[in-house]
C-alpha cells in the first residue's frame, strides 16, 4: 500500500505543478508569480529524474533533461528579474496590474 | 525505511509548497521556496540522482534563491491580496482539472520498467553520456550560449539610459 514507485514520484510531482499553477494564476505580486514558476519547473524536473530512475536507469536520459532544464530556469529567473526591475524603475510598483506597457 | 523518508520529504515539499503561496509576507515565502528547494534536493537522493541533488542546491539553493531575495529586498511590496475572486476559483478549477487528468493519466499508464539497477554513481556515466559520442555535445554548446545572452540580456535591460 505504502511502497514507493514511479507512480508516488509522479503524482507528488503533479501536485507540486498544480499547486504552482494555482500561485502563477492568482498571485498579485510579480516576485512571487516567478516563485510559483519556480515551483513548477522543479515539479517538472522531479519526473523527469523519477522517469530516468525507472524507465531508463542505464542511459540516464531523464536526468540530461533535468540538467537542461536546470540551465534554463537559471537564464529564465536571470532575464526575468532584470525585466522586473527595469519595469519597476518606471512604474514604482511590483503589482502585475501595472504591469501593461506592452497594452495599448 | 525509505518508504518514510519519502513521504516525509514529500510532505514537506507539499506543505512549503502549498506556504510560498499563502505566506504573505514576501520574504517569509522566499524562505518556504529555499526549504521546498532543498527537500527536492533529497527526494533526488532518494532516485539515485546524486549529481542532480548537488546541482540542485549549488543552483537553486544557492543562487535562484539569492536572486530572488535580493529583488524582494530591492522592490517595495505589491498591494497585498488576491485578484478578483472569480479568477481565484477559476484558477483552482483549471489546477484541479489538469490535476485530475494528468492523475488519471498516470495511474493508467504501464510504463516499461527495465530491470536494469540504476548506477550506483551518476557522475561518470551523466558525463559520458553528455559528451560522449552520440552524446548531448552540440545541445551543451548551445545551453552556453544560451546562458552568455541571457546574461547580456538581463545587462542591458537592467542598465540606466
Amino acid at each position: 500500500m505504502f511502497s514507493v514507485g514511479l507512480d508516488q514520484y509522479l503524482i507528488l510531482s503533479a501536485l507540486l505543478f498544480c499547486i504552482g499553477l494555482f500561485g502563477v494564476l492568482t498571485q498579485r505580486n510579480v516576485i512571487k508569480i516567478i516563485m510559483c514558476l519556480e515551483i513548477m519547473l522543479n515539479a517538472v524536473n522531479i519526473s523527469l529524474i523519477a522517469f530516468s530512475r525507472y524507465v531508463t536507469p542505464v542511459t540516464l536520459t531523464g536526468q540530461i533533461f533535468a540538467i537542461f532544464v536546470m540551465v534554463v530556469a537559471a537564464a529564465e529567473v536571470a532575464v526575468g528579474i532584470a525585466i522586473i526591475f527595469a519595469i519597476y524603475r518606471e512604474r514604482e510598483s511590483v503589482d502585475i496590474e501595472n504591469f501593461d506597457i506592452l497594452k495599448w | 525505511m525509505l518508504e518514510i523518508v519519502f513521504y516525509l520529504f514529500a510532505a514537506i515539499a507539499l506543505v512549503s509548497a502549498i506556504a510560498v503561496i499563502a505566506v504573505r509576507d514576501l520574504f517569509r515565502a522566499a524562505l518556504c521556496l529555499i526549504l521546498l528547494f532543498m527537500t527536492v534536493a533529497g527526494i533526488y537522493l532518494l532516485l539515485q540522482a546524486d549529481f542532480l541533488a548537488i546541482v540542485q542546491i549549488l543552483i537553486y539553493v544557492g543562487a535562484i534563491s539569492i536572486l530572488i531575495i535580493v529583488a524582494i529586498m530591492l522592490t517595495r511590496d505589491a498591494r497585498q491580496g488576491q485578484p478578483a475572486g472569480r479568477l481565484k476559483y477559476f484558477a483552482a478549477i483549471v489546477s484541479a482539472l489538469l490535476l485530475g487528468t494528468v492523475l488519471l493519466g498516470i495511474l493508467n499508464t504501464a510504463f516499461s520498467m527495465p530491470d536494469s539497477a540504476p548506477w550506483q554513481e551518476t557522475i561518470k556515466p551523466l558525463g559520458k553520456a553528455l559528451f560522449g559520442d552520440s552524446g548531448y555535445l552540440l545541445t551543451v554548446e548551445i545551453a552556453a550560449v544560451m546562458l552568455l545572452s541571457a546574461i547580456l540580456g538581463a545587462i542591458a535591460v537592467i542598465r540606466e539610459k
